[in-house]
């Protein structure tokens, strides 16, 4: 084990021995020495999280044809540390009538429920915080906690706007849990496993290819998670003002907004691991030299996020009602045929070579698309004839 | 196994001292003037009227309940995928009958209109 | 004491004294707040015995799904979520002594009982866990009739459930 073959071992044994020969007991120094990179883990994530406001912002400003923040520092990049400075100068008002205990918790579990996620992705076959062997449960899990941070932060707020936006977030980020846990099992199905190291390692063939419909419902239920555009109800300015974080200020906002965007990445860098073959990326050798593979990783995090900023300033936002319909009755139907068929084609198509595999499953995946397309088409034309029908008479009439 | 759920655990206290760090810090420096129309309850810029509580839809609830049942359903699918490629066709089989009678129940309350938000 | 014996302590306590909060607040969704606490606490002891699934169901389930429910359901009732009365009714000594009786037979019984004092087998190393579950949940001589008929009881739960509380106006 060199520096190169396996960094963050050969730096924990190195550590281990020099808190040993300091004369501390065995034990407490490897408790010490994972704390240390713990830390060393959760402070990169934070530092990125601040790098991500400021990819957001460029970014954003890019799709509406302007520049973005290029005067604080060489194209802008100390702003996000200027709005840090900003947000904690900022004075921490609380409402009255706010309930203290809950109202104080709920940002802290936003953003905790996000960076707990880090433990358990790979960012290369020897670095990793865990190689949890249930890790796409894991996933939902962090969600669940996410959840009941949004609905404490609501109802604390004493405010009823805060209250509808937390009650419709939740309701839609409960809804859209279910396609989300159904696409986590059709990689699940393909790789045997449920650990994220184990599901890389299976993907000689991206997963992608073998089920893009299931990346693609993966993809729309991680953006209703997150809360974004098009299904941001939560800050639709124009209709309930902020949502449930209208009465956070100064920091408190920060957290909740920069656990968005590290949200935001995190799914990103989940639908790479999970579909598009993790450390095995563009760059060459990811498997063997380590920082090469998280290099991989952190590319394809990067540009899914920017996948999902695209989507966020293109398309325009869902009615509540449309949502939920969306999610109930095309959504859920869809990811439940496709894991069925799936399994199916698993089980049938096993030790056949692996270019028979992968077509079959891949127009399988297409057959299914199409076919609920299909059924779409049929019921919105169903639709427009019931109400050009309903509009005829009304027109006879007038006529006579 | 135990060392696993014991780094979660470290990384679970690590992830909420960091945010109440930033709080910390934001609550040392930051002034702290409270008075009575600040602290007031926001409602687009005027004086709130009415009671502060909403009729709550029961349709939230409905969502909630159903989100509930195809929860449980999933979790009873996962050792099932993990399973699948050491199991004969059958078993995909019987899978493939749990997942169907869900769905079944999913077409009955649509069509009883429990899933429309009006 | 080893480290685990600490640890187990301390959730046990954790677990109780939060369960005891969420029959002494007065205000349900802290209640609810509460139960979250006491369902966490029982996710960490799973995580100590190694069973890493239930832990995670746990979370997803208890405090992803149904302690949402609980605190849509307070939400619902849209009088005022402060209890008013008092905490202890007038035979409250007849319950204390009813529950100190419960707890002694159970503690009486499980001592009696062998697989109490046995420790925990050791899992072998390589042992995937996850599979074995999956497996034994779908063979014809383990539990595909319980699995099975546990989603005809989803279903028999969501039917029930959308009548009892669909109204159709």
């Amino acid at each position: 084990m060199t520096l190169w073959n396996n960094p963050t071992n050969f730096i924990a044994d190195w550590l281990r021995g020099v808190f040993s020969g300091w004369g501390m007991a065995e034990g407490l120094a490897v408790i010490l020495v994972t704390l240390i990179g713990i830390v060393v883990m959760a402070s990169l994530v934070m530092l990125l999280d601040i790098f991500l406001v400021w990819v957001e912002r460029k970014v954003v400003a890019r799709f509406q044809d302007r520049l973005g923040p290029n005067r604080v520092g060489p194209f802008g990049l100390i702003q996000p540390f200027a709005d840090i400075i900003k947000l904690i100068i900022k004075e921490d008002i609380t409402p009255d009538g706010a309930d203290k205990v809950v109202y104080n918790l709920a940002p802290l579990l936003s953003l905790m429920s996000v960076i707990i996620l880090w433990a358990i992705i790979p960012l290369a076959p020897v670095i990793f915080g865990v190689d949890l062997n249930v890790g796409a449960l894991y996933l939902i899990a962090a969600g669940a906690i996410g959840t009941l941070s949004i609905i404490m932060a609501g109802w604390s707020s004493n405010n009823k706007y805060a209250l509808i936006g937390a009650f419709r977030q939740v309701a839609a980020m409960v809804s859209y849990e279910i396609p989300m846990v159904v696409a986590l099992l059709i990689p699940t199905i393909l790789a045997g496993t449920m650990g994220m190291k184990g599901i890389v390692d299976a993907q000689s063939i991206w997963f992608v290819i073998l089920s893009p419909l299931g990346a693609l419902i993966f993809l729309i239920s991680a953006i209703a998670e997150l809360g974004r555009t098009p299904f941001d109800l939560n800050e639709a300015e124009s209709e309930i003002v902020a949502g449930f974080h209208i009465e956070y200020t100064g920091m408190k906002f920060g957290l909740f907004y920069a656990g968005e965007l590290l949200h935001a990445f995190t799914f990103g860098t989940f639908l790479g691991i999970l579909f598009f073959g993790g450390w095995n990326g563009p760059l060459p050798w990811g498997g063997q030299y380590p920082l090469i593979g998280a290099l991989n990783v952190v590319i394809k995090g990067l540009f899914f996020y920017w996948v999902i900023m695209w989507i966020k300033y293109t398309l325009m936002r869902i009615r509540i009602d449309h949502m939920l319909a969306f999610n109930w009755k095309f959504l859920t139907p869809v990811a439940f045929v496709l894991l069925m068929v799936t399994a199916l084609m698993d089980k049938l198509l096993a030790g056949t070579a692996p270019w028979i595999y992968g077509m079959g499953m891949f127009l399988a995946n297409i057959l299914v698309g199409w076919l609920a397309l299909e059924a779409a088409r049929a019921y919105a034309r169903r639709q427009r004839l019931a109400k050009e029908a309903l509009a005829q008479p009304a027109t006879q009439a007038a006529h006579h | 196994m135990q060392n696993e759920w014991l780094y979660i655990g470290l990384f679970l206290v690590v992830g909420l001292i960091i945010p109440t760090a930033a709080i910390t810090i934001s609550r040392i420096v930051a002034p702290r003037k409270p008075n009575p129309i600040k602290q007031s309850t926001y409602e687009c810029g005027m004086e709130t009227v009415g009671d502060n509580w909403v009729q709550f839809k029961a349709q939230y609830y409905i969502f909630a309940l159903v989100f509930l049942i195809f929860d449980v359903e999933t979790v009873f699918l996962f050792p099932w995928a993990v399973a699948l490629d050491k199991l004969a066709l059958f078993a995909v089989l019987e899978g493939i009958l749990f997942i169907l009678i869900l769905v079944a129940g999913l077409a009955y309350i649509w069509r009883k209109g429990a899933l429309e938000w009006v | 004491m080893t480290a685990l014996q600490v640890l187990f302590i301390l959730s046990a306590a954790v677990i109780l004294g939060s369960a005891l909060m969420v029959v002494t607040v007065r205000n349900l969704i802290h209640a609810a707040l509460w139960l979250i606490v006491t369902l966490f606490g029982v996710a960490v002891l799973y995580a100590m015995l190694n069973a890493s699934f239930l832990a995670l169901v746990q979370v997803v389930v208890y405090i992803g799904a149904i302690a949402i429910l609980f605190i849509f359901a307070v939400m619902l009732t849209r009088k005022e979520m402060r209890d008013r009365g008092p905490q202890l009714n007038k035979t409250w000594w007849l319950a204390g002594i009813i529950g100190l009786l419960t707890f002694g037979g159970l503690a009486w019984l499980l001592n009696n009982w062998s697989g109490f004092w046995k420790t925990a087998g050791v899992i072998p190393a390589g042992a995937d866990t996850m599979r074995d579950l999956g497996v034994a949940l779908v063979s014809p001589n383990a539990y595909v009739l319980p699995f099975e008929v546990a989603s005809v009881l989803l279903l028999a739960a969501l039917i029930g459930a959308v009548y009892l509380a669909f109204n159709r106006k």
